[in-house]
């Protein structure tokens, strides 16, 4: 089994990118032997009104039993409190906030708030770190990237919020989850989608220093190719059982509550 | 067979206390990816006592000799690109013939020198006399000046190649950060660059926009700092080319490029 939190459907406004559309991520999961992906809607990442985006997102997985949704929250607009309980009547594993691409405080007020109601909801709160290699943004592209302090006053800021990060590397991790008590780092996962493998081997360390549990499958498709996450767990030396739960377990025991 | 042409190893004389693991790590690896050779090169000392890419001559002497006692080690499977700082004409020539002469097989051009300055001529002139091609790093895109660097992007070295059509160029690290699509436009119509695949970069489209601007005859495979990149591109690759095609990338364009008996299946 094995189970992409990270994957999106939609089309990128800064470069094209093949694959964007529902039946070609079809084929890469085929073709990745990935059994199920949880996708957000991209183009609306980018929207001044990102919830826009759900009723097509929801749509959309409905017609295929291997996606399920990703729905955006932005807690700076009035009325976004019913995107949760929409989000789990759509059996929504997650719901996602962009902060900085909202024009938000990544830690501010609207986005601890949103933090407790995910916490009350029992639903992750889902933050990508970027995108894209801050060497290769679009020059317009100019979002800030979500800094690690902001994870760890998030997380401070209620006592059950669950917390799935994308896109970070290692350093941001270290700093994430050493900077956090074991309580509060036990509510953070991490998908591998931006963490070298070898020579730098740092999947390898992070796994025996922050642990297995925290990590899971993620690859960041389209944007990113999806064999990356697969070949770098083909390169670790994991055993079945550990390997599984970075590729499902992880993800099934820790965030689908 | 497999040949990486972007790898690094370190040696005692760096900053890093773990340079063994990192080079075990680096080879074994390769193993399980099925890298046949691994083509390297060590960038002086990597900043202990001179910058990585400023290096002194005599940190750039010490890193080839690292790389040479590499090469005696493991002769089935590693070769060396002989590094040089062109700032100093006369040790990077000497440097040059020397490690040529030991048994490398290209020559690497960091980012001491911008690719489009007249130091680089003799340099790339020793490349053609001995038919070894030359490694550049590049920064996809260089919108201005980064600090401990004086990198060049496609455009520069286009010019390079434009001025050494003889010789045979590899861009550095398509995938390495930086504006690739620029990089693309500048090399779509120059023969004698080459890009190499490696680097931490795995996005979406980026391979495909490799074969439509350079063609499968153009691309090398290779990894630089994170194996695991270039074994999903080599996976997705497989996707997209015949198994003919494939072979082109994984070793027969390399095999072309570097001299004669620089792999034991050419």
């Amino acid at each position: 089994m094995r189970i992409d939190v990270n994957a999106f459907l939609g089309a990128y406004p800064y470069r094209r990118v093949p694959g964007t559309a529902p039946e070609r991520l079809m084929q890469a999961l085929e073709r990745v032997q990935i059994d199920e992906a949880w996708v957000s809607h991209l183009p609306s990442l980018f929207w001044r009104q990102p919830m826009e985006g759900n009723a097509w997102l929801y749509d959309t997985v409905a017609r295929e039993r291997r996606l399920r949704p990703v729905p955006a929250v932005h807690p700076g607009l009035a009325g976004w409190a019913p995107t949760l309980g929409e989000a789990v009547d759509h059996g929504a594993p997650a719901v996602r906030c962009d902060p900085a691409h909202y024009g938000l405080d990544p830690a501010g007020p609207e986005v601890r708030v949103l933090a407790a109601a995910c916490s009350a909801a029992k639903l992750p709160l889902m933050m990508a770190v970027r995108l894209e290699d801050a060497r290769q943004r679009h020059p317009n592209d100019r979002a800030a990237e979500l800094p690690a302090a902001a994870v760890r006053a998030l997380i401070r800021s209620d006592d059950a919020v669950r917390l799935l990060i994308t896109h970070a590397d290692r350093a941001f991790i270290e700093e994430v989850h050493f900077g956090s008590t074991p309580d509060e780092a036990a509510r953070i996962w991490w998908d591998i989608s931006w963490i070298w493998g070898p020579p730098e081997d740092h999947l390898a360390m992070l796994v025996e220093t922050v642990g297995v549990e925290r990590f899971v499958f993620g690859t960041g498709q389209p944007l990113r190719i999806p064999e990356n996450a697969v070949a770098k767990l083909d390169l670790l030396d994991l055993g079945a059982q550990r390997r599984a739960a970075i590729e499902s377990e992880n993800a099934r025991a820790g965030l689908l509550q | 067979m497999l040949i990486d042409i972007h790898a690094h190893f370190y040696h005692d004389r760096t900053p890093r206390a773990d340079w063994r693991e990192r080079n075990t790590s680096r080879l074994s690896a390769g193993d399980k990816i099925g890298v046949t050779h691994h083509v390297a090169s060590i960038l002086g000392t990597w900043g202990l006592t001179s910058p990585i890419y400023f290096p002194s001559p005599r940190d750039v002497t010490y890193g080839n000799d690292a790389l040479l006692a590499l090469q005696r080690q493991h002769p089935d499977r590693v070769r060396g690109y002989v590094t040089v700082n062109p700032n100093y004409t006369t040790h990077a020539r000497a440097e040059i013939e020397r490690c040529l002469g030991a048994g490398m097989v290209g020559i690497k051009l960091a980012a001491s020198r911008r690719a489009t300055d007249p130091l680089l001529d003799p340099l790339c002139e020793l490349a053609r006399a001995r038919g070894v091609p030359v490694l550049q790093h590049v920064w996809q895109h260089r919108r201005r000046d980064w600090p401990g660097q004086e990198a060049s992007d496609g455009a520069e070295l286009a010019a390079l190649a434009a001025r050494h059509p003889d010789v045979r160029f590899i861009l550095a690290h398509i995938g390495g950060g930086g504006d690739w699509q620029h990089s693309l436009a500048a090399l779509r119509t120059v023969a004698n660059v080459y890009v190499d695949l490696s680097g931490s970069g795995v996005d979406g489209g980026m391979l495909e926009a490799c074969l439509e601007s350079v063609g499968v005859e153009r691309l090398l495979w290779g990894t630089d700092l994170t194996m695991e990149t270039g074994w999903a591109k080599l996976r997705y690759l497989a996707h997209l080319l015949s198994p003919a095609q494939l072979e082109l990338v994984k070793w027969k364009n390399a095999a072309r490029i570097f001299p004669p008996g620089a792999f034991p299946a050419d």
